[in-house]
């Protein structure tokens, strides 16, 4: 018989060995991008590498004080790959660039939010009250790049941006984040609606029509996303992850059918009307016709000059510093992919590849154990949100799939998503914590006094938990 | 700065390789723990040899598990109401789509939810005002109904009977 001590561990020091591998693997990589530059380890790199290392120790130290028992690996797979990312970007930066920098004081930002997340909320099952607040949240986000004021106008054929200051910002990435908290509420209280209810044609059951309801608006959200930010990624990304979530709440694969194919006639559709949409589809299927090569806008020479770095690369790469990714526009962002497969091969995209995928079963895992369903649908939710944008990335960079503007969580450039998929992190540390840690026994103590739940219904406040609800209000 | 020779720099480039992968290694490592639990579970229990072997190892046969087959509403507006138990999930509230109709002022439209996981029922509040008790111990999550424990809701109280 076997005796496994199956009492929870708080396993920080496995953590700690685990972060100075991964930032042996990020600043690693910044010295030979140095190295083969023929600038050497001057007093910028021992800088921004000292920079990274305190914050991901600083990071660690919060995790030993505030969520003892949270996932061990999730954070040295993070530092990794933003440790890799800012070498990279570092590397394509001209000696007039600041992306490296600025990518640098974006990560210690994003960290130090993530550091706040997990210091004030505590508990990741506070977020269930604010369900229907989260839905608002995101339509806002969504729609402030379309405000005039404030739009930061088409970039690059995209309306997702917002001027803040000097810098401009995606409110979209996080919209993602507020868009799974509603989704995991919504689902976890409704999901035996949805279960129990509908009738059956052939082998699966399909829903009832009105329940269909928030359906049928994930995807207009996501068509009103196509439409009037002209972003095809974000919009499979928002519809995306309704479809996992519901699936995964209620596990009728006929979820999936109806989705699928409204986002395929969506998508038909799209391709019929918008031209950047049209262009997208034409440049993957006809990538090395000519014409369409060289055509602008709406060219594939982008994926195909990455196509042409990845086949230089090889097997083991061109070496850091060493390839031309300069041929390829938005080698530092979109396209950090192929850059990665230039100079570090095959062996080093799998390898990171295989970073991505680690990371997705840490979230996954973390909602098999957790005990709530909000907690398990909100960390399905986020877990898959990096995955599908991984695919959509890789998958058109490797011309598997249309090309889309979604960006590689961690690698590429860009403070917004950096940001945002550092709040991600920060949510799945916190649920791990939960599903990893003892179980708490004890009543809920401190709920919290005379909050407003989603009725609206205020609950007088009182000293102790009440043994009966003599007290409550008498609901209308 | 081109000191460092040619040789070196190839052996950095591969080393970067290898440091990349022993990263990943270090990481499924560490992961094997949670394989461990897994495992634990299913070959937890001493096989038919062990106990030939110890026979102190035999666990006394369970006591014969009586399953819930009614739900009874003992207290409350819809007092002696009982409602037969199936395999399928069952939502308590005022809203009419539940399956069991609360007609209780202090019940949420969605109150909780029952639901059969192997052979026991949980219970599980879906964050309704004024919560749900069992035995009175509000609830925080889902916890699991043993028979005859009273469940209440606002003014009603209901029993899992065999």
């Amino acid at each position: 018989m076997i005796q496994t001590d199956t009492s929870p561990k708080p396993r920080r020091n496995v953590e700690l060995v685990l972060i100075v591998l991964a930032l042996a693997v990020g600043i690693g990589a910044s010295a030979l991008v140095s190295i083969n530059s023929e600038v050497g380890l001057d007093r910028d790199f021992w800088f921004q590498s000292s920079l990274l290392a305190v914050a991901a120790f600083a990071f660690h130290v919060v995790l030993r004080l505030r969520a003892k028992y949270a996932d061990p690996v999730i954070l040295p797979i993070v530092v990794a790959l933003n440790g890799l990312g800012l070498a990279l970007i570092h590397r394509m930066d001209g000696p007039a660039d600041d992306t490296g920098n600025n990518q640098l004081r974006w990560t210690l930002i994003a960290m130090a939010v993530s550091i706040a997340v997990i210091w004030f909320l505590k508990d990741h099952r506070v977020l269930r009250r604010f369900t229907y607040i989260s839905l608002a949240v995101s339509a806002f986000l969504l729609l402030l790049p379309l405000i005039p004021g404030i739009s930061a106008g088409e970039i690059l054929g995209a309306r997702v941006w917002i001027r803040v200051g000097p810098m401009t910002f995606q409110p979209g990435e996080i919209a993602k984040i507020t868009l799974a908290i509603f989704f995991a509420g919504y689902l976890s209280s409704n999901r035996d609606l949805i279960l129990l209810a509908g009738r059956k044609i052939g082998p699966m059951q399909f829903p009832r029509f009105k329940d269909l309801g928030p359906m049928i608006t994930a995807w207009l959200v996501s068509i009103g996303v196509l439409v009037f930010q002209r972003d095809l990624g974000s919009s499979i990304l928002f519809f995306g992850l309704f479809i996992v979530m519901i699936y995964v709440a209620t596990s009728r694969i006929s979820w999936v059918v109806i989705g699928l194919l409204l986002i395929l006639g969506g998508g038909f559709v799209a391709s019929q009307i918008f031209s950047h949409v049209a262009f997208r589809i034409d440049s993957w299927i006809n990538a090395f016709t000519p014409e369409v090569f060289g055509r602008s806008p709406g060219g594939s020479g982008q994926i195909v000059q990455g196509l042409f770095g990845m086949a230089d690369g090889g097997l083991v790469g061109t070496g850091l510093g060493q390839g031309r990714p300069d041929l390829v526009p938005f080698a530092n962002s979109d396209m950090i992919v192929a850059l990665i497969g230039e100079e570090l091969g095959l062996i080093g995209l799998f390898a990171v590849v295989m970073l991505y995928l680690l990371l997705f079963t840490r979230g996954f895992r973390a909602a098999l154990g957790t005990r709530d369903a909000f907690g398990k649908l909100l960390a399905c939710g986020l877990s898959f949100a990096i995955a599908l944008q991984c695919f959509v990335v890789i998958g058109g960079v490797t011309r598997l799939i249309p090309l889309t503007g979604l960006t590689t969580p961690f690698l590429a450039a860009g403070g917004s998503s950096l940001l945002a998929n550092w709040i991600i992190v920060g949510l799945l540390l916190m649920i791990s914590n939960t599903a990893r840690g003892p179980v708490d026994t004890t009543p809920m103590v401190n709920k919290p006094p005379a909050s407003t739940n989603t009725n609206g219904i205020r609950k007088p406040a009182t000293g102790k938990t009440p043994s009966a609800p003599t007290e409550a209000v008498k609901q209308q | 700065m081109n000191d460092i020779s040619e040789l070196t720099i190839t052996a950095l480039r591969f080393g970067f390789l290898l440091l990349l992968w022993v990263l990943i290694f270090s990481i499924v490592t560490t992961m094997r723990r949670d394989l461990q639990i897994g495992r634990k579970a299913v070959t937890g229990a001493p096989t038919a040899r062990e106990v030939r072997k110890h026979p102190e190892l035999a666990a006394s046969p369970p006591p014969a598990i009586q399953h819930a087959r009614t739900l009874v509403v003992t207290e409350g507006p819809l007092k002696g109401t009982t409602v037969p138990l199936a395999a399928s999930p069952i939502l308590l509230g005022r809203a009419q789509e539940a399956t069991l109709v609360l007609e209780d002022d202090y019940a949420s439209g969605r109150h909780a939810r029952l639901f059969p996981q192997g052979s026991r029922w949980f219970i599980e509040d879906l964050g309704s005002t004024n919560g749900t008790y069992l035995a009175d111990q509000q609830l925080t999550r889902a916890l699991p109904v043993e028979l005859g424990v009273p469940v209440r809701i606002g003014k009603t109280v209901i029993e899992l009977r065999p």
